[in-house]
């Protein structure tokens, strides 16, 4: 293994080599219309506790019902990661009381999750390998900072996620950092999940222990609040050099203990968020409320067909078979919304260069910008046939190639029902002017006062025709076909 | 006494000799007159179910098609949800909560013309045998006042047996309905698990609970079973089949084999038979005889653990679905310190009754972590096999027959110091509530003045075939 791979940290002190063992916890909120067991929908940011009915709220006699976008939301992450779904599964009630959780147990799934095995390669070659995955719903939220009382915020309650468990595959933050990229590039192109981590439609616990090369694992710490990845990294980095030096010192007393830590990122610490405490007893047991979920081979059959390409599927294409640069194929498939776009492209007769590289000089730019007002790349109004006719009137001479800019942002600021390409070409007057009386009338008017010009020309520096196209193309508004003003010029000065 | 039961007071509203509002009032009227006395009710709701009776008055005289149910007077046990009314669940953690819904079956009731009449007393969350654990009041048997009506549905059963109303819904987790139903001498039907939705039933067992009605006759149940059965898609646990019908059979049960398992008279298997239940019994065995059926003996040789295995199941899911009363969203909060925990605390301490805080604490145990397998999980193991005792049962009968109860209703205050005795009256009942099987409780004579209670059980969703060989019983007897 060369020296960049080697995942040991060499105590300056001591210089004994340390292995990190890292496990995440991830939990996604699945892109459903309704919440996991009622009909309530979820929006990130709506008012508190006004997304919420008699079941959400856990009001006696309710039940739950299971959703089924849901499962097959969850069947489709288990496949998109090569797990095995279990053709029987159940829900379970995981018991504990807090103000948020309104039943005073979650339901989730205990010992029959509906996925187990899968798994992510990293670009290393190593295998993170998932020991399983389940499906539960969400808390709601308690929010301590208002006055003296707890408030309470139903509205998340019940929203469906599925926990990804790794293995203790992971050896660095790098790791981490990349395992979870990955996995999200993979929820997001599957159509799970947003993995949206601002909005809470992903969050990662890490659990986290250190030992001695050669040596057998030791205690592991659990490490909560990382609101990104990069902040996960740099909590794993923290919280393996913190062990490190706890056991370095050879004081007992100062050794790691089995606890929950907090992850401070503007200190870049962890400190104690829960006491050494003993295993928590959740007093798992079946829900009585929910049969069990039966998942037959049609189904499973179903929801494989609803599988898009994973990203990496599709870069690797891009490279080899359309022969794209690698940096154009991951920038293409950098959003699941940009790669489809691209292909529908293709599929609408566009050179494979062409559209990637508007789509990746143009398009993808526009994401974010505040005067078109595109959230993400899906919004774009623009369709690939569109882009087709734009990219033909450029071939054909009609516009310039810098009128076609304008005409796509034109259209994108349009919105989705504003007016067509062939309408805009006309509305905006970006139409080449093609005739040959009013070119030449432009082409004269140019040369006059430019006699040194001229005499450069005709004394053989074809360079010089340059400095008289600028004043043209300048007094036809970018509208005078360059060609055309080209050869007029030629034929005005050989004259 | 001879009250309209279900049909007959619809057929009388319908066919204009009396009127809802007029039939209504007598049932008022009755109420108030041996409420004081009985118990049966905590709320009477006399003014919106007299503006109910006069809409139904009026909507039978535009024409309007009636009802299964109408203006038929009913009346709700306190753990099923009827928006605007109290649904207390006989606790005082629950006094004054109205749930913000309406139960699926209730709906179905008032849809079919059905008038709400009041809501009754229970032991609290369905947690008992007497009617005694009813943090309000505990109600009487109609037979004599001194003695218990049974429980959990203790109200809606003395609602029914004293003429203040001809249908009640309770509901039966181990029998909480037909044992009631066999101390006050009435008809009790716990339909097969599912049959009728769960839906705005504040859960004790959820895996055992079971919405049942209470009337007067196995007819009015069926009458009531087909408006209250079928599947209901908010209740995932709820059969996939649609309203039951009655089978417009006569009498007879010609070719009928009734299974008489040995287990259930056997004194000496810790039932503790009553001579005089015994003897009704033997009686009513005869009949079914006479109806043309034949008695065969069967065993069910799991029953002896029936009780031990459904109070660990039903404490267990009853901690658990207890859970939520916890003073953060409803009921009544009592606050100790500032801490979210001390407030909890306080809101169970304060509001649950001892009862509730015993099956909270043996269900917290049995699925505490190092106790789950050898509690929890073996009950669950001899639950499924108490149903195969009842499946292999069946390949030798089209139904069986047991008493509901071993001993007719007993004195209040007899029991309530011992808990173990009066889990242990619940032995004939739990088992047909383990198995999810469908069960009748029928009057069938009196022993000492006191009404003693017959179970006829049949297979799993056999539930027509329950309530048809109860329906030609009662025809003999009449
Ligand atoms: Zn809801």
């Amino acid at each position: 293994m060369s020296a960049a791979h080697d995942p040991a940290l060499v105590s300056p002190r001591t210089g004994r080599r340390w292995l990190a063992v890292i496990g995440l916890e991830t939990h996604v909120q699945l892109k459903t219309r309704t919440k996991l067991f009622c009909g309530c929908e979820y929006r990130f940011g709506a008012e508190p506790n006004t997304l919420t009915c008699a079941l959400c709220t856990a009001q006696p006699g309710a039940l739950p019902v299971l959703n089924c976008e849901a499962l097959a939301l969850a069947v489709r992450a288990g496949l998109a990661l090569g797990a095995d779904i279990a053709p029987l599964s159940k829900f379970d009630r995981k018991h504990y009381f807090y103000c948020d959780l309104p039943k005073g147990y979650q339901i989730s799934q205990y010992d029959q999750p509906y996925c187990k095995g899968g798994g992510i390669a990293l670009a290393s070659g190593r295998f993170i390998r998932l020991e399983r995955i389940h499906m539960e719903e969400d808390a709601g939220k308690a929010i301590h900072d208002r006055g003296a009382s707890t408030l309470v915020d139903l509205n998340r309650a019940g929203v469906p996620l599925i926990e990804m468990v790794t293995q203790a595959d992971i050896q660095t933050a790098a790791e981490a950092f990349e395992y979870l990229t990955l996995l999200k590039e993979r929820l997001q192109y599957a159509g799970v999940s947003d993995c949206d981590m601002e909005k809470g439609s992903l969050r990662c616990d890490v659990n986290i222990s250190v030992r001695p090369a050669g040596e057998g694992w030791r205690t592991k710490v659990e490490i909560k609040n990382l609101n990104s990845f990069r902040f996960i990294a740099a909590a794993i980095e923290h919280e393996a050099w913190r062990q490190i030096e706890a056991y370095e010192s050879e004081d007992p007393a100062q050794y790691p203990v089995q606890e929950t830590r907090l992850y401070d990122p503007e200190r870049n610490q962890t400190r104690t968020m829960r006491g050494k405490e003993s295993a928590r007893d959740y007093r798992y047991c079946p829900d009585p409320d929910l049969p069990p979920v039966v998942l037959d081979a049609s189904f499973l059959e179903r929801e494989r067909s609803n599988l898009s390409e994973p990203a990496d599927s599709r870069r690797a294409r891009y490279r080899e078979q359309l022969g794209l640069s690698p940096a154009d194929a991951a920038a293409l498939t950098s959003e699941r919304a940009a790669s489809d776009y691209f292909e529908a492209c293709l599929r609408s007769g566009i050179d494979a260069r062409d559209a990637s590289s508007w789509i990746r000089n143009e398009l993808l730019g526009w994401v974010g910008e505040p005067e078109l007002g595109l959230r993400d790349f899906a919004q774009l109004p623009i369709s690939p046939r569109e882009l087709s006719e734009v990219l033909e009137l450029i071939r054909s001479g009609r516009i310039a190639s810098n009128a076609g800019r304008k005409l796509l942002r034109a259209r994108a600021l349009a919105g989705p029902d504003g007016p067509g390409i062939a309408a805009l070409v006309a509305q905006l007057g970006l139409e080449q002017v093609q005739d040959d009386a009013q070119l030449e009338e432009w082409c004269r008017a140019a040369l006059i006062g430019k006699e040194k010009i001229i005499a450069d020309y005709r004394s053989g520096k074809e360079a010089a025709l340059n400095a008289l196209l600028g004043p043209v193309m300048k007094q036809s508004g970018g509208r005078a076909a360059p060609e055309k003003v080209r050869e007029i010029l030629k034929r005005l000065l050989s004259g | 006494m001879t009250l309209p039961g279900v049909e007959a007071t619809r057929a009388r509203i319908v066919a204009g000799t009396t009127s809802a509002e007029a039939n209504l009032r007598e049932c008022l009227e009755r109420i108030a007159a041996l409420n004081p006395k009985l118990q049966a009710f905590h709320t009477v709701a006399a003014q919106s179910s007299l503006a109910r009776a006069t809409e139904l008055d009026a909507l039978l005289k535009s024409g309007a098609q009636p009802g299964a149910l109408h203006g038929v007077p009913v009346a709700l046990k306190s753990n099923l949800c009827a928006s605007g009314h109290e649904t207390n669940c006989g606790s005082r953690l629950l006094a004054g909560w109205q749930a913000p819904y309406t139960a699926r079956a209730v709906e179905r009731l008032l849809d079919a013309g059905a008038i709400l009449v009041g809501m009754t007393h229970m032991d609290e969350f369905g947690f008992g045998s007497s009617g005694e654990n009813s943090a309000y009041a505990t109600a009487r048997n109609p037979h004599d006042p001194e003695r218990t009506a049974g429980g959990s549905s203790s109200g809606s059963a003395v609602a029914v047996a004293s003429g203040m109303v001809p249908l009640a819904l309770g509901s039966d987790t181990g029998g909480s309905v037909r044992q009631p139903a066999a101390l006050c001498g009435i008809a009790g039907f716990k339909p097969s698990y599912g049959r009728i939705p769960r839906h705005g039933l504040v859960a004790f067992g959820s895996s055992l609970d079971c919405i049942s009605p209470f009337a007067r006759s196995v007819t009015d149940l069926e009458c009531a079973m087909e408006v209250l059965s079928g599947h209901d898609a908010l209740d995932a646990t709820s059969i996939e089949e649609p309203p039951l019908l009655r089978i417009a059979s006569e009498g007879a049960l010609d070719g009928w084999r009734i299974g008489v398992p040995r287990e259930c008279f056997d004194a000496g298997a810790g039932s503790g038979l009553d001579e005089g239940v015994r003897t009704a019994l033997e009686a009513a065995l005869r009949r079914f005889e006479q109806l043309g059926a034949q008695c065969v003996e069967v065993s069910l040789p799991h029953l002896r653990h029936a009780i031990a295995t459904y109070y660990i199941i039903a404490c267990a899911e009853a901690s658990s679905n207890l859970a939520r009363f916890d003073g953060v969203r409803y009921g009544v909060r009592h606050t100790a310190g500032s801490s979210l925990a001390a407030m909890m605390s306080a809101t169970r301490e304060r509001g649950f009754g001892a009862e509730v805080k015993r099956r909270v604490l043996l269900g917290t145990f049995v699925l505490s972590a190092g106790y789950h397998e050898a509690w929890y999980q073996r009950a669950q193991r001899v639950r499924a096999r108490i149903a195969q005792d009842f499946e292999q049962a069946f390949e030798q009968c089209e139904v069986l027959v047991t008493p509901t109860t071993p001993s007719t209703a007993f004195r209040l205050g007899e029991k309530s110091s011992d808990p173990l005795a009066m889990y242990l009256s619940d032995v004939l009942t739990v088992p047909a509530s383990l198995a999810g099987i469908p069960a009748l409780s029928i009057d069938c004579g009196r022993t000492q003045g006191l009404p003693v209670g017959m179970q006829i059980l049949g297979p799993a969703r056999a539930d027509t075939r329950v309530l048809r060989a109860g329906r030609a019983f009662e025809r003999k007897n009449a």
